[in-house]
Formats: structure tokens, C-alpha cells, sequence
């Protein structure tokens, strides 16, 4: 009784939280019909949000590659002064206000910036401009691949890198022979996380982006400019290519997770019978 | 000596300084300078000044309402989270896979376009607007819908703490117990609950860290009327659009953090104290 009232709760609940947005958006996306919803999409403006998204998005997956692969090695291979307190700064993007981040990097890069009227000189632009965005999008996304691979690469522990030291492999070997096909999935784990957040943010390059028409709009500027103009459908045309993605990512992110979980268990398992 | 072998131990495998130097490149350049840039910028304003800012009324009625939605969503997706999660885990019904996989979905979709589409499914008009006014309540406009964007934002945080603690609890405990003639809400209450409330406070900190801060998702449902539906973010994002506006923008964006500092901090508190009751 109680078993069959929980799941009825349960389903209702995430059916008008979680199913009823996905086909609201679908619906209104081709309410005026399908030919409207593919200029809506092809258009010249859309076409540029679209590009610059993936611009955008593509070098933050690549910084946080970057970032995440060399902080969990740091972090999870070595012991040193700081460590917590790095641990710490690595977590704090996640608590800061989006808006605030955009802010914060206004105040660096602004006209009166601490290094605005610097770059200036060299005709180095950052705030309102795509280095900007980048940067706040980096800022925000900052977590998302390292959080996956340090607990990783904790795991594993450095048996494997040792052992292969010891035989005389260099650093370089060490971490594409062996670290790097250990953590493989929980990196693509992460950059799927770092993906959907990247592509989607919106405060902080609202901010930092100055908004600036066919110029620095992203698709998620662009939606809003197109909602604010009273383009509805159109808006939610370009919206639905976001859903699409968005859906993508979850679909990736659960076939990594059932086929992918089950291993580092079962790696746990050997590591613990060998100490 | 002994100290100069203990550290040759600490780091024998190669890397140590190639990866310190690309991160403290970074973390300085994207975390620390930023802060340092808001911190100074807040230090050049006069106490007074400073004081004004603070005590101005749009000022306090926006930080009021931000905080009070935040906590109120988080509270929500905390019940919420933990009935989901014990049903995703426990039950098996038509559907668990599809809407399992869909937990995440509001990480996944971009926040304007969710606070589009809240927005759009609760106006008047919408789906869900129509019918709510018939019964004469508005969401659109008011703190309710702030907190129904929030709740929307923040729902995965608690039912992703939760689920794998549930899933990893032993079945002999819950054998024992029921062996031992605890009836399901005995077993519920004293066992269940206790193991799952630190990770459900995680989860409730991760919603509540995100719901004060939150933007994108807001601003549409919102309606942003100073004094009555305009969140903390958006006065910030006024401030500085504004430009003559960045000092009271910093002082907004330094009382944000120092409350949500200090409301992390309880939970924290809170949450060790579950721990501690727990043994």
C-alpha cells in the first residue's frame, strides 16, 4: 500500500518536474511549424551563436583537460604543504554566484580593469570579447573533470607508476601507458560534465560578454535576446538544439555509468586483496 | 638528512614540479586573482560607504529574498531528494531506468532555457499557469516562482547523495531488523534515516551553495520587480551594468559570500553532528 503510493508520488513528481519541460520545449520549438523552425535554426545569427558555442566550449574542455590531469596526478600522486587548502580552491568555483564570476572578471579585464588599460595598449581585448567568455566559462566548469579524477587516481594508488619507474619508464610513458588508460572513462565522465556546463552557462558570460549582438551572443545570449524580442518560437527552436545536446549528455553519461562503475568496484576488490 | 630522505621518498615518481607550476598557474590566474581583484576593489570603499550599500533597502529585500528561496528549495529538494532516491533504489516499477537516467537532467539543460521554459509552462497562459490561477495561485512574478526554478536546479544534488548510500546499505541489517520485529517505518526512522542524513545534508548544502547564487534559471520566472521578486544576482548584474555601479556591486557580492560562507558553515556543523549521533 504504502510501496504503490510512494512510487505513484515518486512518478508524478518527476513528470512534471523533469518530462513535461522536455516536451514543452519540443512543442513550442516547431509551433509555428516545421519551415519556420529550420530558419529559425539556419538563420545567419543562429549559425554564429552556434559556432561560437562550440568555440567556446571546445577550448574550456581542452583547459580543463589540462587542469584536471595535471591537479589529480599532483593531488593524488604526492604529498606537500597545501595540499588541503588547494583542494579547497579547486572546489570553490561551485559556490560562487555565476554572475559574481562575470563580475569578478570585469574587474580584472574591464576598461578600468587591473590589466584592461594593460592589454589595451597591445590591443589585447578580453572583457567583452571571446577570451572573456572563455575564461569565465573555464572559471565555472573549473571542478567538473578534476573532482572526477582525483578520487581516481586515489584509488588506483601509485603501485602501477612505481612499479613501471622502477623498471626505468619515463614520466611521459608512465602516464600514457598506464595512468592515463586507468582513468580514460572517468575522464570522459567528466568532460560529458564539463560539456553540458560549458555550453549552457549563462550568468557569467552574460556578464563578462557584454551581450554584444552577432558578435559575443552564445546560443544561450542568443535564446534570450530572442525571447526578449518576443521571437517565442523562434527561441525555442534554437532552445531545442540545447535540449538535444542535453539529452546526448545524459544518454553518454549513463552508458559510462552502467558499464563503467561496475569495473572500478571490482578493481577496489583486487587492490584490496593485494595489500 | 633524515628529512631531506623522507621528502625523496615523498616524491619519487617524476612530475612534481611540471604539475605544481601548471596548477598554481591556474588556480592564480582563475580563482586567486579574481578574488584578490574583488577583495582590493572592496577595501577602496569607505566604511560608510560600505554601511549605505549594506543597509540599503532594494539591497537588503534582494539578499532577504535570494537566502529565503534558497533555503526554502533546498529544504524542499531535501524531502524530496530522499523520497526519490529511496524509491529509484528500492522499487521496481515501469519506467525506473528512463527516469533514473533523467535525474540529472537539470545539470544537463542550460539554465536559461530552463527558467524559459518554467516561465512559459507557468505564465497564465501556460500549461500549468492556466490551471494554478483557476485555483488562485500565481507562481509567475512572486517568491514562489523563484523557489519552484530553484527546486528545479537544485533537485539532483540531494537524490545523487542519497542513492548510493541507500543502494550500498547492507540487506542483513534490514534482515536483522525486521528479524528482530522493527515494522518498516521502525526501520525507516532508526536505521535508514540516520545512515542516509549525512550524505542528504551534502546534498542539501550542494542545493542550497547553488540556489544562492543562481541566475539563469530565475530571471525569467521571476519577473524582477525591485523589492518584491528581484534576486541578489540580478541586482548585481544591474550594479554593473550600470558601471558607476561596480562598488555596490562588490559590497553585494562580499555580503553573498560572508552569508553563504556562514550558512555552509552550520550545515557542516549540522552535518557532523548527524555523524556523531549516527555512532
Amino acid at each position: 500500500m504504502g510501496r504503490i503510493l510512494l512510487i505513484t508520488v515518486t512518478v508524478i513528481f518527476l513528470l512534471f518536474l523533469l518530462i513535461m519541460p522536455i516536451a514543452f520545449i519540443m512543442i513550442e520549438a516547431v509551433g509555428s511549424g516545421l519551415q519556420p523552425y529550420a530558419q529559425a535554426i539556419g538563420n545567419q545569427a543562429t549559425l554564429h551563436a552556434i559556432l561560437l558555442t562550440i568555440l567556446v566550449t571546445a577550448v574550456t574542455i581542452v583547459i580543463n583537460i589540462i587542469i584536471g590531469l595535471s591537479g589529480a596526478w599532483l593531488i593524488s600522486k604526492f604529498s606537500f604543504r597545501g595540499k588541503a587548502f588547494l583542494t579547497t580552491l579547486i572546489e570553490l568555483p561551485f559556490s560562487i554566484s555565476p554572475v559574481v564570476v562575470g563580475f569578478l572578471f570585469i574587474l580584472l579585464f574591464g576598461y578600468n580593469g587591473w590589466f584592461g588599460k594593460l592589454l589595451d595598449n597591445y590591443g589585447i581585448q578580453i572583457a567583452f570579447a571571446v577570451p572573456g567568455i572563455i575564461l569565465v566559462t573555464v572559471f565555472v566548469t573549473f571542478p567538473f573533470i578534476i573532482r572526477e579524477l582525483i578520487p581516481l587516481m586515489q584509488e588506483q594508488g601509485k603501485d602501477e607508476e612505481e612499479t613501471a619507474l622502477s623498471l626505468g619508464a619515463r614520466g611521459w610513458s608512465i602516464f600514457w601507458h598506464i595512468t592515463l588508460p586507468n582513468i580514460k572513462w572517468g575522464l570522459l565522465y567528466g568532460v560529458v560534465l564539463c560539456l553540458a556546463r560549458a555550453m549552457g552557462e549563462f550568468g557569467a558570460v552574460s556578464i563578462i560578454s557584454g551581450n554584444i549582438q552577432g558578435e559575443t551572443d552564445t546560443l544561450t545570449l542568443h535564446i534570450k535576446n530572442l525571447y526578449d524580442g518576443y521571437y517565442y518560437n523562434e527561441a525555442f527552436a534554437v532552445s531545442s538544439l540545447l535540449l538535444i545536446v542535453a539529452l546526448a549528455t545524459l544518454l553518454i553519461k549513463s552508458f559510462l555509468e552502467w558499464s563503467f562503475k561496475p569495473k572500478t568496484k571490482y578493481k577496489t576488490k583486487t587492490t584490496l586483496k593485494k595489500t | 638528512m633524515a628529512r631531506l630522505i623522507q621528502n625523496r621518498q615523498r616524491h619519487i615518481l617524476p612530475g612534481f614540479g611540471l604539475n605544481m607550476g601548471v596548477m598554481l598557474f591556474f588556480v592564480g590566474l582563475l580563482i586567486v586573482l579574481p578574488l584578490a581583484a574583488l577583495f582590493m576593489h572592496t577595501t577602496n570603499i569607505s566604511w560608510s560607504k560600505f554601511v549605505d550599500i549594506a543597509q540599503d533597502e532594494r539591497v537588503q529585500s534582494a539578499l532577504k529574498l535570494s537566502f529565503s528561496s534558497a533555503i526554502i528549495a533546498a529544504l524542499i529538494n531535501l524531502f524530496a531528494g530522499i523520497m526519490v532516491a529511496w524509491v529509484l533504489v528500492r522499487y521496481d516499477f515501469i519506467g525506473r531506468r528512463l527516469f533514473d537516467s533523467l535525474i540529472d537532467f537539470p545539470f544537463a539543460l542550460p539554465t536559461a532555457v530552463a527558467g524559459m521554459t518554467l516561465a512559459s509552462l507557468y505564465d497564465h497562459n501556460g500549461w500549468l499557469g492556466g490551471l494554478l490561477k483557476s485555483v488562485g495561485v500565481q507562481v509567475v512574478q512572486t517568491q514562489a516562482g523563484i523557489v519552484l526554478a530553484l527546486v528545479f536546479i537544485g533537485f539532483p544534488f540531494v537524490v545523487r547523495s542519497v542513492q548510493p548510500v541507500l543502494a550500498d546499505m547492507n540487506q542483513e541489517i534490514e534482515q536483522a531488523a525486521k528479524s528482530l520485529g522493527a515494522n518498516g517505518r521502525q526501520f525507516f526512522w532508526r536505521i535508514v534515516l540516520p545512515t542516509i542524513l549525512p550524505a542528504a545534508f551534502t546534498g542539501f548544502s550542494l542545493a542550497l551553495a547553488r540556489g544562492i547564487g543562481e541566475y539563469g534559471s530565475v530571471i525569467f520566472i521571476a519577473g524582477n520587480i525591485p523589492y518584491v521578486s528581484e534576486i541578489a544576482p540580478l541586482l548585481i548584474a544591474i550594479r554593473v551594468d550600470e558601471e558607476s555601479g561596480y562598488e555596490s556591486a562588490a559590497v553585494i557580492a562580499i555580503l553573498m559570500m560572508i552569508i553563504a560562507f556562514i550558512l555552509l558553515l552550520l550545515g557542516n556543523v549540522l552535518q557532523r553532528w548527524t555523524r556523531f549521533y549516527q555512532k
